[in-house]
């Protein structure tokens, strides 16, 4: 592993002011769950880590006025426990109960899953975010996640780039209308939808969001809206694994809104099912819903599954939205 | 005087009772000491540079620049310039550095330009069937199918798996004196010194080998292996000692892996259930190994009419090696999804169709079609079969399906050859030393019990000294053998101690030697308590010097108290999500029969521990290659996915435990009850769903593929 420099600063600015906005050449630390196996992989080796364990300033969850403020160190295990958070977000819950392991609910914070890299094991093999690097076989193709073993791999813009958005929390926020406070250097800050975080890279000179190196998530800012949510995983295992696809539904009187994860290289969002269930859900609707949001999928060789998956993730987040509250 | 059988069964005191394992609490705060644990002083980490293409030749390779990196004390070619390497995760090179982080700094400072060859990664297609075909045929084969009303056509399989031991394979070692002292992990601790002769230059007498605990090893440990003399001839070069545990890439990639089995197969059945003959048409890979040997039909060997052909399929993985029941789970999962399959097609009860067919069995049980009817009858009453069982399809409304599926198993077990010796102090205490191994199955306590039981003292007086070679030698544990071994050997050694010791102490007693017996604490005349001394007060008529029985399997009064050859059955109680393809396991019940028990606590657990890993086996587990690169895609612990306890269901173990049972003397249970879990979730799987998902695992892709 490189030899790199650490810092744990007590404020947000002067980490922000430590950090690089040079691609790759410095990493800020929350949990360092995802981080610190990716450098023990030499998937990233940047020369300094900046940690946030210090920065009680972005630690916590708030109620802003009818809104809830999430700082972005806050653990998995805080969002999990906070009964505010399970009244009003059972879609919330339910994704980082998913999650499971209490290591990971005691040390993996809110931006951490947010912006944890993707699972595609040609990416965590070192064949690159777009599996095309070709120096890990006489492999000349586009890309090994086309040609290769794809059956976890992305059923929808899956063009440039296979690997899934790996954070099950992002759907969740992006269904409720969530916006993330960003903060770069000299205090500037910007709020933009969570949504918006996220990014297909189209050469593998990009990642898979679009934060500069020095840009750090502090807040999370959910609106209060009313809307019934819910969120139905597939899962394989029970614990300790990420979702094969999960499906996030919210439910407000102005219309409803599906989000998908694992099925993209983003968090993907389906208009069209939102349209097809519209304020009222019911079986029909839930099973009309699934099937919009299916529409469009362009499966690999190994993963036509997922678009069942699909069908099925939606129709059950709908019909737990329905239940709530 | 003290006879080496065992007991009557209503005379034991803790002999199959339930006693905790005695390494449990150590184990479970972290304070035993494993080979990774072994923190010498100047001690080097030793690092393999592993092969990154499937099949391939080194066009050159220069280690200069890791050479001349500060730290790093050898380096070390494994392949060189022209060497041939056949499969992703081979060893190339290695080193020792003075820290683990610049062992791996050292690794990349190391380059090698490698000429690509073609590899071979499928072999779940027959057409790819290199290696020699084994064909057998018994009977009239066409006969037999023209005698049937059903003939059922079936392709089932079983995708590769590793051992994936939770503590890699390695060692830590060190020479003084001339000598070498190795810390390893190991099945083999009498045996690990032979392997290490050479790459030491030492004789196996000047190589002391210590194991006290290891982390699992499932048939995937028993030789020093290419880590172990590495790790020597590092630490060898380097004059310090040396670390080398492989990471676990390397460990799934290269340290043993179970050999995939697929079968095309047809049954014949007449229309009342009998079955008239079978065909099958088996292969499988064990990577650059061969494929072991499948043994079909499993369990009813003796159906009339058979034909069975086995092809195999070299292919660019790590060699397989023997993992727990070498060839039974694979072939248990081909045979009894086969039968079952044919019996729902006849429309006929499986249970009752498996207890049919009993007069087919070719197993060396005795009295097996009784044993194998009880045991069922058994099971079917714990998982509540009358009430459960359905034809097969669950016609219940909802996405969720449940369904019941069970299997049969058989294996020998017989006692391996063993040495233990018992030593007798003048305090009371005692002693009890044998170099077997204690891979987390509870030999060390079954020692303690026996010697305990021998003595008729608590098992606190008894110290079991395990895991050392300059103890009295015992055999690899493999093949279900060690219990049978130690078991044997130890209770010898402790009856031939205990003699000795009442020649001393009979005169005390005013009655000849072979007049006392100990029990209780006390050494008395026979049958009379009133004519007795405590256990304390008899050792101090020793004097000064200690007591020594010892002891052997075979025992040295030709008393045979082992013995070989169980059944075993198990029944699954599943729900399927027809909608995600997702099973759950509501249950799994294990009846086993196992001759004498010796700790009934550490069976159990035995047979859980099965259990687990079958639930594993049969849901999640699969070591996936990729076709391109012929990587494996999954060697972490993240997509090779192992069970949790919320993966696992209820688990229900019953041991058979009958005067019957009990007389018959101990057999080895390492490796029967994870024979079964996997045909019999694919049968409660097919219960369920109405269709059979024909490889394991099943995993949500295929079951949705199977229901499509
Ligand atoms: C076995 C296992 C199972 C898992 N299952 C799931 C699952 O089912 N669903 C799921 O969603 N996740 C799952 N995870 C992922 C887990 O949730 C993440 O590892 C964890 O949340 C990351 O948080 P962290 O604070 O440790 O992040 P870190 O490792 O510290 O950071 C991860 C990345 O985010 C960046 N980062 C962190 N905080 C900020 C910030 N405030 N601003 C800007 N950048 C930031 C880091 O630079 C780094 O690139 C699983 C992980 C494991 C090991």
């Amino acid at each position: 592993m490189k030899a790199f420099e650490y810092a744990a600063p007590g404020d947000l600015d002067d980490a922000i002011a430590m950090l690089s906005d040079a691609p790759g050449d410095s990493a800020v630390m929350a949990g360092g769950t995802d981080l610190v196996t990716s450098m023990k992989q030499g998937l990233v080796s940047p020369n300094r880590v900046v940690s946030l364990r210090n920065v009680k300033a972005i630690n916590g969850i708030q109620e802003a006025g009818p809104d809830l403020r999430i700082g972005a160190a806050t653990t998995l295990g805080e969002l999990l426990g906070h009964s505010l958070v399970a009244d009003l977000y059972p879609s919330i819950t339910t994704a980082v109960k998913g999650i499971g392991s209490p290591q990971l609910m005691s040390v993996g914070t809110v931006g951490g899953d947010l912006l944890q890299a993707p699972r595609c094991w040609y990416y965590r093999n070192g064949m690159g975010l777009l599996a095309d690097d070709a120096g890990a076989a006489n492999f000349d193709g586009d890309s090994m996640a086309v040609e290769g073993d794809n059956r976890y791999h992305a059923i929808f813009d899956n063009k440039t780039a296979q690997f899934v958005s790996a954070s099950s929390l992002a759907p969740a926020l992006i269904a409720l209308g969530a916006n993330a406070v960003v903060r770069g250097p000299k205090k500037a800050e910007r709020e933009i939808a969570v949504a918006d975080l996220f990014r297909t890279p189209s050469s593998s000179d990009e990642r898979e969001h679009v934060l500069k190196g020095n840009e750090v998530i502090s807040h999370i800012n959910i609106p209060a809206s009313g809307a019934k949510n819910g969120t139905y995983e597939v899962r394989t295992r029970q614990g300790l694994d990420w979702p094969i696809v999960t499906a996030s539904v919210a439910i407000a009187s102005s219309g409803a809104k599906v989000v998908l994860g694992h099925v993209a290289p983003t968090p993907w969002v389906s208009d069209a099912a939102g349209k097809a269930l519209g304020g009222k859900v019911d079986e029909t609707s839930a099973a009309k819903a699934g099937e919009e949001a299916a529409n469009g999928a362009t499966p690999l060789s190994h993963n036509e599954y997922k678009v069942t998956l699909v069908k099925v993730a939606v129709k059950r987040a709908a019909m737990a939205a329905a239940a709530h509250g | 005087m003290a006879k080496s059988a065992w007991p009557a069964m209503g005379d034991r005191t803790v002999l199959g009772s339930r006693v905790s394992r005695l390494d449990g609490p150590i184990k479970t705060t972290g304070a035993a000491k494993y080979a990774y644990d072994q923190k010498l002083d100047g001690m080097l980490y030793g690092r393999f540079l592993i092969a990154p293409y499937a099949h391939g030749k080194i066009k050159s390779i220069d280690v200069s620049a890791a050479e001349a990196m500060k730290g790093v004390e050898v380096v070390q070619i494994i392949r060189n310039v022209g060497d041939e390497f056949l499969y992703a995760g081979d060893a190339i090179a290695a080193l020792a550095a003075t820290s683990e982080e610049l062992a791996v700094d050292a690794l990349d400072a190391i380059k090698v330009e490698y000429e690509i060859l073609e590899h071979q990664m499928d072999d779940t297609t027959v057409d790819n069937v290199s290696g020699r075909v084994r064909t057998s045929e018994d009977g009239d084969v066409a006969a037999g199918f023209a005698e049937a009303d059903i003939v059922h056509e079936g392709h089932y399989g079983v995708s590769p798996i590793t051992h994936c031991c939770l503590e890699s394979h390695g060692q830590v070692c060190e020479f003084k004196d001339g000598e070498l002292w190795v810390w390893p992990s190991t099945q083999n601790v009498s045996g690990y010194a032979d392997g290490l002769t050479k790459s030491s230059g030492l004789e196996a007498s000047k190589i002391h080998v210590d194991c006290q605990v290891m982390g699992g090893g499932f048939g995937s440990k028993f030789g020093a292996d290419q880590w172990g003399n590495v790790c020597t001839e590092l630490a060898k070069a380097a004059g310090k000692p040396v670390k080398l545990m492989l990471e676990r890439d390397q460990e799934l990639m290269t340290a043993g892996a179970r050999p995939s089995a697929h079968a095309d197969v047809k049954v014949g059945l007449k229309k009342d259930g009998t079955i008239t003959a079978w065909e099958s048409n088996a292969w499988g890979s064990g990577g650059t190994g061969g494929a072991g040997r499948l043994q079909l039909p499993y369990v009813f060997g003796a159906i009339p009419n058979s034909k069975v052909g086995q092809g195999t399929i070299r292919t660019n993985r790590g060699s397989q090696r023997a993992w727990r029941a070498p060839g039974h789970p694979q072939s248990c999962l081909i045979t009894m999804s086969a039968l079952e399959d044919a019996a729902a097609e006849a429309g006929i009860d499986p249970l009752e169709f498996f207890k049919k067919n009993l007069d087919k069995l070719d197993v060396r049980l005795p009295n097996a079609e009784n044993v194998y009817i009880e045991e069922l009858d058994i099971a079917a009453d714990l998982i509540g079969y009358k009430d459960k069982a359905h034809p097969r399809g669950d016609k219940t409304s909802g996405p969720i399906k449940r369904g019941l599926g069970m299997s049969m198993h058989t294996w020998g077990g017989a006692g391996h050859p063993s040495n233990a010796d018992v030593v007798i102090n003048p305090d009371g205490s005692v002693a009890v030393n044998c170099a077997t191994q204690d891979l987390g199955t509870g030999a060390r306590t079954a020692l303690s019990i026996v010697v305990a039981e021998t003595l008729g003292i608590p098992m606190d007086s008894v110290q079991a000294n395990i895991g050392n070679n300059t103890l009295p030698p015992d055999n690899p544990s493999g093949g279900s053998t060690t219990i049978g071994g130690i078991s044997s050997s130890s209770r010898d050694a402790a009856t031939n101690a205990l003699n000795a010791m009442f020649a001393k102490v009979a005169s005390g007693l005013g009655v000849a030697a072979d007049q006392l017996e100990a029990r209780g604490g006390n050494v008395q005349e026979i049958g009379k308590p009133d004519n007795s001394m405590t256990w304390k007060k008899a050792c101090a008529l020793l004097g000064s010097n200690p007591i020594k029985g010892t002891g052997a399997k075979p025992t040295s009064d030709g008393t045979k108290l082992d013995n070989s050859q169980v059944g075993g059955c198990q029944m699954a109680d599943v729900s399927v999500d027809i909608e995600t393809g997702v099973v759950t396991i509501n249950e799994m019940v294990a009846v086993q029969d196992i001759g004498t028990i010796i700790n009934l606590k550490c069976a159990e657990s035995q047979v859980h521990g099965a259990l687990i890993m079958g639930v594993t086996y049969a849901l999640y587990e699969e070591a996936i290659y990729d076709p391109i690169t012929g990587k494996m895609l999954n060697a972490d612990m993240e997509f090779y996915r192992l069970a949790g306890h919320a993966d696992v269901g209820k688990l229900t173990v019953h041991m058979m435990q009958t005067e019957e049972h009990y007389s018959r003397g101990v057999i080895g249970l390492g490796e029967p009850p994870v024979i079964s879990p996997g045909a019999a979730i694919s049968n409660a799987v097919a219960n369920a769903i109405g269709v059979r998902v024909p490889t394991l695992p099943l995993t949500p892709d295929r079951v949705l593929a199977a229901l499509a």
